[in-house]
């Protein structure tokens, strides 16, 4: 065992890291948000910053999303680097205004003079009984609109090291992180690794069918390929990881390998995001295909609180199961 | 497996001299390819398919004459226009050796009806065609039967494990075996005579002598006369409104783009058939309705007796392309290099006699159609209409009915239709 080379980490904890790092790294750096400094976040990932940073760089701010959004989209514009949480993805539809009409197009309606490099962090998904007010699936909402840079924090490593590229990138990034994953424990690299913000990822490697997911889908489906391996079956995973822009090589190589393809994810069915991938497969892999494309996603309901409905409103590891062993022995 | 038959080309057909394969073995075929020439009476006929798939086997060989039923080649469907062939596995192939026993003569028609749409991946259809796989061949194991990729690679192992322990056995001993040198059964040859098809050693690619397409005509004529009882009726109709029509229709076209009267009246009497669909039939065991509209239109062949190639659904057609289709069939009409469609696909036949001769043609029904129209020359007659006399272009239209099948009510009110369009020519 090379023990000494990984560290076993929470969710809560690779985040806090990522924006730690990033604090110190650059002075420009200032977190924003209900909550993040005297209460230690919403979720508890800002714990501690304020008192190692300091109020001016760990900023509570009023309940006001569309306020205090444009005001770090402000700032981006002024040579900053904010970093600005939204607590949850339901109080993301306050400020979609801000940052669909000013982050993603002033670049655009400035003549390429304005980059907003703001990175919007939010917390997003189902599963901590959070209800409809508190948690939902909302990431192709932004996945829809071009000039974001759209992120999927679905594994450790990247809730470890995407902050760091996001915080690279010139144009504003939306960060998608779930709340359902905050305690889990994981084991990851002990160095951070470089990771960028433009490829999806295979997660696991296998050879008869693909598939393909994105944030909490991603330690589903890894858990379901395990299963499945013990049944014989060798399934690849693909993390998509980034939404927008959307990295069609990686998936379209895989199914020109496997022939089978699954798009797994918690967002609601219609119009959503694997409604897109499964649109590109047929466009450009038709004649890869040994079998109709499916998708697993969230069942068209507002979240429900009790744990058995919620449980049931989005795809499980069972489901998932379920699903291959159907598509490949009908 | 689809056997492919020598066609009938007419009902006078009886037999057919494979004269060259214009398809070779593993060739991929369209709807509507040429796969062979086949001499006959009628002259050299370019014999069109009516299946997709591949070309498996050719059982006859080239020079061979045989009777019209004959099984000619096999044909391996693929997806799309597959026929269906359940239980039929891959190593059951149609055995080659008794091809005659077994020949049943299977009309377009009824092999069209069996035709279903094969249920296979993407992926899987790729493989078979590279691969020249048979999907009908194949039974499914994936979603709803769905063929998959797997299934054919199975069935490729199977081909090729039986592609080892088959060895060529071609028709051409089976027939050298039987040389009955002499005459080919010209009379009525059934199907236990089919054994008896003579190699007729006979030079590739020639025109049929006048001789043999005056008997074509002389058989098919007779067997009008003897069967069918005709009746005929005659109508005067005034072309004035149809010619300016023409005329001024083609001062807009270009020289080669001109529209003949021919295309115009071609064109009014499918209009015609179509409100009197009695008239496009056949006489085969009663009357059987024809759902296209095939007009066969006679041509004279300048050393003497005639050719009907058909006009594919004229109804469907502008006069435009009617116009286009003529300027293609009619010079090869002439030449005797028709395509097998448009010998035997006519469901009604015209004879127009052209301009300067005969006022009036009284046709002899096509067997087994039921009615033919006849067009007389367009010229200046008298014509009374509304109480005045005036000098109009007239043409003498007759109708031939199979009085079996219609009676002269049908066909008065077919005239009735065809005058009422050629009086609003700017309808068709």
């Amino acid at each position: 065992m090379e023990a000494s080379n990984t560290i076993k980490i929470t969710y809560r904890e690779a985040l806090k890291q990522s924006l730690r790092e990033a604090l110190q790294k650059d002075d420009r750096v200032f977190l924003m948000g209900e909550d993040v400094g005297r209460y230690g976040g919403a979720f508890a990932v800002s714990k501690g910053l304020l008192e190692e940073f300091g109020e001016e760089r760990i900023m509570d701010v009023p309940l006001s999303e569309s306020g205090f959004v444009g005001a770090g989209i402000g700032a981006a514009m002024a040579g900053m680097k904010p970093i600005v949480e939204v607590m949850t993805i339901n109080f993301g539809l306050l400020p979609m205004d801000q940052i669909i009409n000013n982050a993603a197009t002033l670049l655009h309606m400035s003549g390429g003079q304005l980059n907003v490099p703001v990175v919007i962090r939010m917390g997003c998904g189902i599963g901590r009984q959070l209800a409809a007010q508190h948690s939902h699936s909302w990431e192709p909402f932004y996945a829809h609109v071009p000039g974001l840079v759209v992120l999927s924090v679905g594994t450790h490593e990247d809730a470890r090291g995407m902050l760091a590229a996001a915080l690279e990138s010139p144009d504003p990034v939306i960060i998608f992180e779930y709340t359902s994953m905050l305690n889990m424990e994981m084991e990851i690299a002990k160095d951070v690794p470089e990771l960028g913000i433009s490829k999806a990822k295979v997660r696991r490697e296998g050879n008869d069918i693909s598939i393909i997911t994105y944030g909490t889908g991603v330690h589903k489906c890894m858990e379901a390929a395990a299963e499945l391996a013990r049944g014989g079956i060798d399934a690849e995973v693909i993390d998509l990881r980034v939404l927008r822009p959307l990295d069609e090589e990686t998936f379209l190589a895989s199914v020109a390998k496997t022939h089978q393809a699954l798009v797994v994810e918690d967002a609601w069915c219609s119009v959503g995001f694997s409604a897109e991938i499964i649109s590109r497969i047929m466009e450009k892999a038709f004649y890869e295909l040994d079998a109709p494309v499916k998708r697993l996603c969230g069942v068209e309901v507002p979240i429900p609180y009790p744990l058995h409905l919620e449980e049931a409103s989005v795809p499980q590891v069972k489901d998932i199961v379920n699903s291959v062993q159907k598509t490949l022995k009908p | 497996m689809i056997e492919f038959l020598m066609p009938s080309l007419g009902a006078d057909m009886e037999d057919g001299t494979l004269v060259e394969w214009r398809k070779k073995p593993g060739d991929f075929l369209n709807r509507g390819d040429i796969i062979a020439d086949v001499d006959t009476q009628k002259g050299l006929i370019e014999i069109e398919v009516f299946e997709e798939g591949v070309l498996e086997k050719l059982l006859v060989e080239e020079g061979l004459k045989v009777p019209v039923g004959t099984i000619l080649a096999l044909i391996n469907p693929d997806g799309i226009a597959g026929k269906k062939s359940k239980g039929q596995p891959m190593d059951e192939k149609v055995p080659i050796q008794q091809p005659i026993e077994e020949t049943r003569p299977v009309s377009f028609e009824e092999q069209n009806s069996e035709t279903k749409r094969i249920k296979a991946s993407p992926l899987a259809k790729r493989i078979a065609e590279a691969e020249r796989i048979d999907l009908s061949s194949i039974s499914g194991t994936g979603e709803n039967g769905a063929i998959t990729k797997e299934d054919v690679e199975n069935a490729i192992a199977t081909r090729e494990g039986v592609a080892e322990m088959e060895k060529p056995k071609g028709i051409k001993m089976e027939i050298a075996g039987e040389p009955e040198k002499g005459k080919a059964g010209t009379e009525q040859v059934g199907m236990e005579q089919l054994k008896e098809a003579v190699p007729e050693k006979k030079p590739m690619g020639t025109v049929p002598p006048v001789e043999a397409i005056r008997s074509a005509v002389a058989a098919a004529m007779s067997k009008s006369n003897r069967e069918i009882p005709h009746y005929y009726l005659e109508k005067k109709i005034d072309m004035s409104k149809s010619l300016s029509w023409l005329k001024e229709a083609n001062s807009e076209r270009p020289v080669q783009k001109r529209l003949l009267p021919a295309a115009l009246l071609i064109k009014a009497v499918a209009l015609a058939v179509d409100e009197v669909p009695a008239l496009n039939a056949v006489w085969e065991n009663g009357l059987q309705l024809k759902n296209e509209i095939n007009i066969g239109f006679v041509v004279s062949l300048r050393t003497g007796g005639i050719m009907v190639p058909a006009i594919h659904q004229a109804d469907a057609k502008s006069v435009d392309e009617i116009m286009e289709v003529l300027n293609d069939v009619i010079p090869r009409a002439r030449a005797l290099k028709l395509r097998s469609s448009e010998l035997s696909d006519s469901t009604i036949t015209i004879t127009n006699i052209g301009e300067g001769s005969a006022d009036k043609v009284f046709g002899v029904i096509y067997p087994p159609q039921v009615a033919i129209i006849g067009f007389g020359g367009i010229s200046e007659e008298p014509f009374a209409e509304n109480g005045l006399l005036g000098i109009r272009p007239i043409v003498h239209v007759t109708l031939a009915g199979d009085h079996r099948a219609t009676d002269g009510l049908t066909g008065s009110r077919f005239l009735g239709a065809l005058n009422k369009y050629l009086q609003n020519p700017e309808t068709l």
